[in-house]
């Protein structure tokens, strides 16, 4: 099982959860189960090529995906994936 | 510079501290720094900074206050509505510590002005609201070698992290190389924003602005802080230095200010 933080602004296609539970062996295996389990979510973190989008960032646990294999990241049991995009609000 | 016995008095629960002591209040006395927004993240920011006795404070913004400003931008005050944010900023700041000078600039930063306020000031806090105005702020600190504090918040969750590439960090676009198309990711305060959310979110800055102008304590330049409010969580993941980045990498295709930092302000 692995723990998925959802942000702020994609929580209504969670029905408001911050956090859901997932599985997958990759990034790309757990994106496209997301997807089955909350339909639209894939398509706001993939582009229509199924490219990551530039201006959000997953992490395994604490490290940056773009850093590791990017989508083809392993995951294993237990592991905690944050989603994080970028956001520009301050006034 | 010597502290008179006002001073003294005045700064007595930050000179008793090791870490600061009279050396580290007289670096606080002589740091300048920037605010880009006298808003919900400027406002908290700028009146700690004027506590500590930061010796300069700019404020860059240029709004007048509105009545629904003052949920969370407590800088201004219901007696101050329809006045430049500046003007309103720099009264409340006088008023808390006279003894430092506080530069305005009512206007909205822009790729043309930017660069000739940069040099005045060693630390900028980004605290404006749309990515456009963010990624000029960043490409502009980069090519000043300015250290720059950069949050951003949405409705209760708020990030940080600092940024000084010049010392070998990354930078925001090795964070996020772009900036969302118009319509993808929400961005303007539009969206709603607990206003308390503006105060910890600009704390935070102010206070990594002062460890590094003190030169102490975790530095955030490599790290990105989220937080939720709700859920009351703070969480920090690595942010690398991106070898591709347009901007910091060896390679760069940003050169200058002459990308299109078109605002994109939509849900």
């Amino acid at each position: 099982m692995i723990k998925v933080r959802i942000p702020t602004p994609l929580r209504p296609l969670t029905k408001g959860q911050g956090e859901v539970e997932s599985q997958g062996g990759s990034v790309e295996e757990m994106i496209n189960l997301l997807d089955s389990a909350h339909p639209g979510l894939k398509g706001r973190l993939c582009d229509d090529k199924g490219e990551l989008r530039r201006f959000v960032n997953i992490y395994v646990n604490e490290e940056d995906i773009r850093f590791l294999q990017g989508k083809a990241t392993t995951l294993k049991d237990g592991d905690e994936v944050s989603i994080v995009p970028a956001i520009a609000g301050g006034r | 510079m010597n502290f008179t016995d006002a001073q003294i008095q005045r700064y007595s629960r930050h000179i008793i501290l090791p870490e600061v002591g009279g050396k580290g209040q007289k670096k606080l006395a002589h740091a300048k720094v920037l605010l880009i927004g006298a808003g919900g993240l400027g406002s908290p920011a700028a009146l700690y900074l004027t506590a500590a006795g930061v010796g300069t404070v700019g404020l860059m913004d240029g709004d007048v206050v509105d009545l629904s400003n003052l949920q969370r931008q407590i800088l201004h005050t219901t007696a101050t509505i329809n006045q430049p944010k500046v003007e309103s900023g720099r009264k409340m700041l006088t008023a808390l510590n006279p003894e430092i000078t506080v530069n305005t600039y009512q206007e909205t930063v822009t790729a043309e002005n930017i660069m000739g306020f940069l040099p005045d000031y060693d630390i900028v806090l980004d605290g404006s609201d749309n990515f456009a105005t963010r990624f000029l702020v960043n490409d502009a600190c980069f090519f000043a070698k300015k250290t720059l504090i950069s949050a951003s918040m949405f409705r209760f969750e708020g990030q940080l992290t600092t940024i000084k590439p010049h010392a070998g960090y990354p930078c925001y676009r090795c964070l996020y190389p772009e900036p969302p198309p118009a319509g993808l990711v929400p961005n303007c305060q539009e969206a709603g924003v607990l206003g308390v959310l503006a105060g910890t979110m600009g704390i935070l800055q102010a206070s990594e602005a002062i460890k590094e102008i003190l030169g102490i304590g975790e530095t955030m330049a490599d790290r990105l802080l989220i937080y939720d409010a709700l859920e009351m969580k703070f969480r920090k993941v690595s942010r690398p230095k991106d070898p591709a980045c347009p901007l910091c990498g060896p390679h760069p295709t940003i050169t200058d200010l002459g990308s299109n930092y078109s605002v994109t302000c939509s849900i």
